[in-house]
Protein backbone atom coordinates (compact mmCIF):
# COMPACT_ATOMS: atom_id res chain seq x y z
CA UNK A 1 0.00 0.00 0.00
CA UNK A 2 2.76 2.10 0.62
CA UNK A 3 4.52 1.72 -2.97
CA UNK A 4 0.89 2.57 -4.04
CA UNK A 5 0.55 5.84 -2.43
CA UNK A 6 4.20 6.59 -3.45
CA UNK A 7 3.81 6.07 -7.14
CA UNK A 8 0.43 8.09 -6.79
CA UNK A 9 1.93 10.89 -4.42
CA UNK A 10 5.34 10.66 -4.85
CA UNK A 11 8.11 9.66 -2.27
CA UNK A 12 8.92 12.71 -0.53
CA UNK A 13 5.32 13.60 -0.11
CA UNK A 14 4.07 10.48 1.33
CA UNK A 15 6.84 10.09 3.81
CA UNK A 16 5.50 13.76 5.17
CA UNK A 17 2.29 12.42 5.27
CA UNK A 18 3.49 9.25 6.55
CA UNK A 19 4.81 10.46 9.91
CA UNK A 20 2.25 13.27 10.63
CA UNK A 21 -0.25 13.21 13.45
CA UNK A 22 -3.45 14.63 12.43
CA UNK A 23 -6.71 15.75 15.08
CA UNK A 24 -9.97 16.09 13.83
CA UNK A 25 -12.53 17.61 16.22
CA UNK A 26 -15.87 16.33 15.75
CA UNK A 27 -17.19 13.33 13.36
CA UNK A 28 -19.73 14.59 11.59
CA UNK A 29 -20.16 16.26 8.04
CA UNK A 30 -17.18 18.18 8.24
CA UNK A 31 -14.85 15.38 10.26
CA UNK A 32 -16.48 11.86 8.88
CA UNK A 33 -15.28 13.60 5.65
CA UNK A 34 -12.18 14.96 6.56
CA UNK A 35 -10.74 11.58 8.01
CA UNK A 36 -11.69 9.45 5.12
CA UNK A 37 -9.79 12.08 2.86
CA UNK A 38 -5.83 12.14 5.01
CA UNK A 39 -6.74 8.01 5.28
CA UNK A 40 -6.68 8.11 1.91
CA UNK A 41 -3.46 10.30 1.52
CA UNK A 42 -1.94 7.84 3.52
CA UNK A 43 -1.46 10.03 6.89
CA UNK A 44 0.00 8.51 9.94
CA UNK A 45 -2.30 8.54 12.27
CA UNK A 46 -5.13 10.20 13.38
CA UNK A 47 -6.79 11.52 16.14
CA UNK A 48 -10.53 10.85 16.02
CA UNK A 49 -12.95 12.71 19.16
CA UNK A 50 -16.54 12.82 19.26
CA UNK A 51 -18.87 11.73 21.81
CA UNK A 52 -22.35 10.82 19.79
CA UNK A 53 -23.62 8.26 17.98
CA UNK A 54 -25.07 7.92 14.51
CA UNK A 55 -28.04 8.69 14.10
CA UNK A 56 -30.66 8.56 10.97
CA UNK A 57 -30.69 11.67 10.65
CA UNK A 58 -26.86 12.14 9.83
CA UNK A 59 -26.41 9.52 7.13
CA UNK A 60 -27.60 12.58 4.11
CA UNK A 61 -24.32 13.86 4.99
CA UNK A 62 -21.89 12.67 7.00
CA UNK A 63 -19.83 9.21 5.60
CA UNK A 64 -22.02 6.32 8.07
CA UNK A 65 -23.94 3.69 6.48
CA UNK A 66 -27.72 2.51 8.08
CA UNK A 67 -26.50 0.01 9.59
CA UNK A 68 -24.02 2.04 11.99
CA UNK A 69 -26.96 3.85 13.30
CA UNK A 70 -26.85 3.48 16.99
CA UNK A 71 -23.38 2.93 17.23
CA UNK A 72 -20.47 5.59 17.98
CA UNK A 73 -19.29 7.80 15.63
CA UNK A 74 -15.63 7.26 17.20
CA UNK A 75 -16.21 3.12 16.70
CA UNK A 76 -18.64 3.70 13.21
CA UNK A 77 -15.63 5.92 11.67
CA UNK A 78 -12.88 3.42 12.40
CA UNK A 79 -14.46 0.38 10.75
CA UNK A 80 -14.67 2.42 7.70
CA UNK A 81 -11.03 4.01 7.88
CA UNK A 82 -9.92 0.41 8.38
CA UNK A 83 -11.40 -0.81 5.39
CA UNK A 84 -9.90 1.98 2.94
CA UNK A 85 -6.51 1.91 4.99
CA UNK A 86 -5.79 -1.01 7.01
CA UNK A 87 -2.55 0.59 8.60
CA UNK A 88 -3.25 3.97 9.83
CA UNK A 89 -2.95 4.56 13.51
CA UNK A 90 -6.30 5.45 15.06
CA UNK A 91 -6.93 6.81 18.40
CA UNK A 92 -10.34 7.35 19.36
CA UNK A 93 -11.85 9.48 22.54
CA UNK A 94 -15.86 9.13 23.12
CA UNK A 95 -15.82 12.21 25.15
CA UNK A 96 -17.49 15.61 24.87
CA UNK A 97 -14.57 18.52 24.41
CA UNK A 98 -14.32 20.66 27.42
CA UNK A 99 -12.20 23.70 28.27
CA UNK A 100 -10.33 20.99 30.99
CA UNK A 101 -9.43 18.00 28.08
CA UNK A 102 -8.82 19.75 25.22
CA UNK A 103 -5.60 20.46 25.74
CA UNK A 104 -4.47 16.93 26.77
CA UNK A 105 -6.43 15.25 23.86
CA UNK A 106 -4.47 17.49 21.50
CA UNK A 107 -0.94 17.31 22.27
CA UNK A 108 0.42 14.77 20.45
CA UNK A 109 -1.49 16.13 17.01
CA UNK A 110 1.05 18.58 14.33
CA UNK A 111 -2.14 19.62 12.99
CA UNK A 112 -5.77 20.11 14.50
CA UNK A 113 -9.37 20.32 12.61
CA UNK A 114 -11.88 21.58 14.08
CA UNK A 115 -14.87 20.06 13.15
CA UNK A 116 -17.54 20.74 14.99
CA UNK A 117 -21.41 21.77 14.64
CA UNK A 118 -22.13 24.15 17.31
CA UNK A 119 -20.93 27.58 16.41
CA UNK A 120 -19.70 28.18 20.33
CA UNK A 121 -18.21 24.94 20.67
CA UNK A 122 -16.11 26.39 17.41
CA UNK A 123 -15.00 29.27 19.05
CA UNK A 124 -14.17 27.49 22.27
CA UNK A 125 -12.02 24.92 20.72
CA UNK A 126 -10.51 27.76 18.25
CA UNK A 127 -9.18 30.11 21.28
CA UNK A 128 -8.71 27.22 23.29
CA UNK A 129 -5.91 26.21 20.56
CA UNK A 130 -4.56 29.59 19.81
CA UNK A 131 -4.30 31.00 23.27
CA UNK A 132 -2.79 27.18 24.99
CA UNK A 133 -1.20 25.76 22.21
CA UNK A 134 0.45 28.13 19.82
CA UNK A 135 3.16 25.51 18.15
CA UNK A 136 0.39 23.36 16.51
CA UNK A 137 -1.62 24.48 13.01
CA UNK A 138 -5.38 24.76 13.12
CA UNK A 139 -7.60 24.40 10.18
CA UNK A 140 -11.27 25.16 11.58
CA UNK A 141 -14.46 25.75 9.49
CA UNK A 142 -17.28 28.28 9.14
CA UNK A 143 -20.26 28.67 6.91
CA UNK A 144 -21.66 25.90 4.75
CA UNK A 145 -24.72 25.29 4.78
CA UNK A 146 -27.40 25.96 1.91
CA UNK A 147 -27.63 25.83 -1.33
CA UNK A 148 -25.20 28.68 -2.33
CA UNK A 149 -22.36 28.38 -4.72
CA UNK A 150 -20.17 25.93 -4.65
CA UNK A 151 -17.60 28.54 -5.34
CA UNK A 152 -18.19 30.86 -2.33
CA UNK A 153 -16.36 27.81 0.04
CA UNK A 154 -12.39 28.85 0.17
CA UNK A 155 -9.70 28.54 2.59
CA UNK A 156 -8.34 31.29 4.21
CA UNK A 157 -5.44 32.21 6.33
CA UNK A 158 -6.34 33.89 9.30
CA UNK A 159 -3.07 33.66 11.36
CA UNK A 160 0.31 32.37 11.12
CA UNK A 161 -1.05 28.90 11.92
CA UNK A 162 -4.46 29.37 11.78
CA UNK A 163 -7.08 28.51 8.78
CA UNK A 164 -10.39 28.99 8.35
CA UNK A 165 -12.44 27.41 5.30
CA UNK A 166 -16.08 27.98 4.59
CA UNK A 167 -18.21 30.75 3.37
CA UNK A 168 -18.35 32.46 6.72
CA UNK A 169 -21.87 33.55 6.56
CA UNK A 170 -24.24 30.97 5.37
CA UNK A 171 -25.75 29.48 9.05
CA UNK A 172 -27.93 26.43 9.61
CA UNK A 173 -31.35 27.80 9.91
CA UNK A 174 -35.12 26.84 9.44
CA UNK A 175 -34.34 28.26 5.99
CA UNK A 176 -30.85 26.61 5.18
CA UNK A 177 -29.87 23.40 5.67
CA UNK A 178 -26.55 21.19 5.35
CA UNK A 179 -26.20 19.55 1.76
CA UNK A 180 -24.02 17.00 1.57
CA UNK A 181 -22.65 18.34 -1.38
CA UNK A 182 -21.33 21.65 0.26
CA UNK A 183 -20.60 20.07 3.63
CA UNK A 184 -18.10 17.68 1.59
CA UNK A 185 -16.70 20.63 0.30
CA UNK A 186 -15.99 22.32 3.20
CA UNK A 187 -14.21 19.58 4.45
CA UNK A 188 -12.27 18.58 1.14
CA UNK A 189 -10.61 22.43 1.72
CA UNK A 190 -10.17 21.28 5.41
CA UNK A 191 -8.59 18.34 4.27
CA UNK A 192 -6.68 19.87 1.43
CA UNK A 193 -5.10 22.57 4.00
CA UNK A 194 -3.57 19.90 6.19
CA UNK A 195 -2.25 18.28 3.63
CA UNK A 196 -0.90 21.57 2.57
CA UNK A 197 0.52 22.38 5.68
CA UNK A 198 2.62 18.72 6.17
CA UNK A 199 3.65 19.57 2.11
CA UNK A 200 5.17 22.71 3.52
CA UNK A 201 2.98 24.98 1.38
CA UNK A 202 1.13 27.76 3.31
CA UNK A 203 -1.32 30.14 1.44
CA UNK A 204 -0.71 33.73 1.64
CA UNK B 1 -7.49 54.60 14.42
CA UNK B 2 -8.16 51.39 15.10
CA UNK B 3 -8.15 48.76 11.52
CA UNK B 4 -11.04 46.15 12.52
CA UNK B 5 -11.43 43.70 9.72
CA UNK B 6 -10.52 46.00 7.03
CA UNK B 7 -12.49 49.22 8.52
CA UNK B 8 -10.79 52.00 9.61
CA UNK B 9 -12.98 52.80 13.54
CA UNK B 10 -12.17 55.90 15.53
CA UNK B 11 -12.43 54.04 18.87
CA UNK B 12 -8.96 54.51 19.91
CA UNK B 13 -8.72 53.95 24.04
CA UNK B 14 -11.75 52.36 24.01
CA UNK B 15 -11.15 48.47 25.53
CA UNK B 16 -12.07 45.60 23.10
CA UNK B 17 -15.13 44.48 25.39
CA UNK B 18 -17.13 48.12 25.02
CA UNK B 19 -16.48 47.87 20.75
CA UNK B 20 -17.98 44.36 21.25
CA UNK B 21 -20.73 45.29 23.44
CA UNK B 22 -21.42 47.95 20.62
CA UNK B 23 -22.01 45.73 17.86
CA UNK B 24 -24.25 42.22 16.85
CA UNK B 25 -20.97 39.86 17.89
CA UNK B 26 -21.62 37.14 20.30
CA UNK B 27 -18.14 36.91 22.50
CA UNK B 28 -18.97 33.35 23.12
CA UNK B 29 -19.14 32.87 18.77
CA UNK B 30 -15.61 34.63 18.32
CA UNK B 31 -11.70 34.58 18.22
CA UNK B 32 -9.76 37.76 18.00
CA UNK B 33 -6.75 38.59 16.13
CA UNK B 34 -4.87 41.80 17.16
CA UNK B 35 -1.59 42.59 15.79
CA UNK B 36 -1.22 38.58 14.69
CA UNK B 37 -2.12 37.47 17.83
CA UNK B 38 -4.60 35.99 19.31
CA UNK B 39 -6.46 38.33 22.71
CA UNK B 40 -7.42 35.29 25.12
CA UNK B 41 -10.98 35.61 25.85
CA UNK B 42 -10.35 36.49 29.35
CA UNK B 43 -8.72 39.71 28.54
CA UNK B 44 -11.18 42.01 26.12
CA UNK B 45 -12.58 43.81 28.79
CA UNK B 46 -8.66 44.63 29.84
CA UNK B 47 -7.49 45.03 26.27
CA UNK B 48 -7.39 48.80 25.40
CA UNK B 49 -7.64 49.59 21.83
CA UNK B 50 -4.59 51.64 20.44
CA UNK B 51 -4.09 54.13 17.07
CA UNK B 52 -2.93 51.92 14.47
CA UNK B 53 -3.71 48.18 16.09
CA UNK B 54 -5.00 46.07 13.25
CA UNK B 55 -7.90 43.84 14.81
CA UNK B 56 -9.22 40.76 13.02
CA UNK B 57 -12.12 38.90 14.67
CA UNK B 58 -13.38 35.72 13.06
CA UNK B 59 -17.15 34.79 13.97
CA UNK B 60 -18.23 31.23 13.80
CA UNK B 61 -21.92 30.75 12.48
CA UNK B 62 -23.56 26.81 13.10
CA UNK B 63 -23.12 23.82 10.89
CA UNK B 64 -20.86 20.94 10.02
Amino acid sequence: MTRALEERQGVKLQEKFASAVAAVCGLGGLGSNIALSLARAGIGKLILIDFDQVDVSNLHRQQYKASQVGAYKTEALTACLKEIAPYIELETHTVRMTEANTVALLKDADVICEAFDNAECKAMLVNIVLEQMPSKYLVAASGMAGIDSANLIQTRKVMERFYLCGDEVSEVSEAESLLSSRVMLCAAHQAHMVLRILAGEFES
Amino acid sequence: MVKINGKELDITGKTLADYLAATDYDPKRIAVERNGEIVPRNQYSKTVLADGDRIEIVSFVGGG
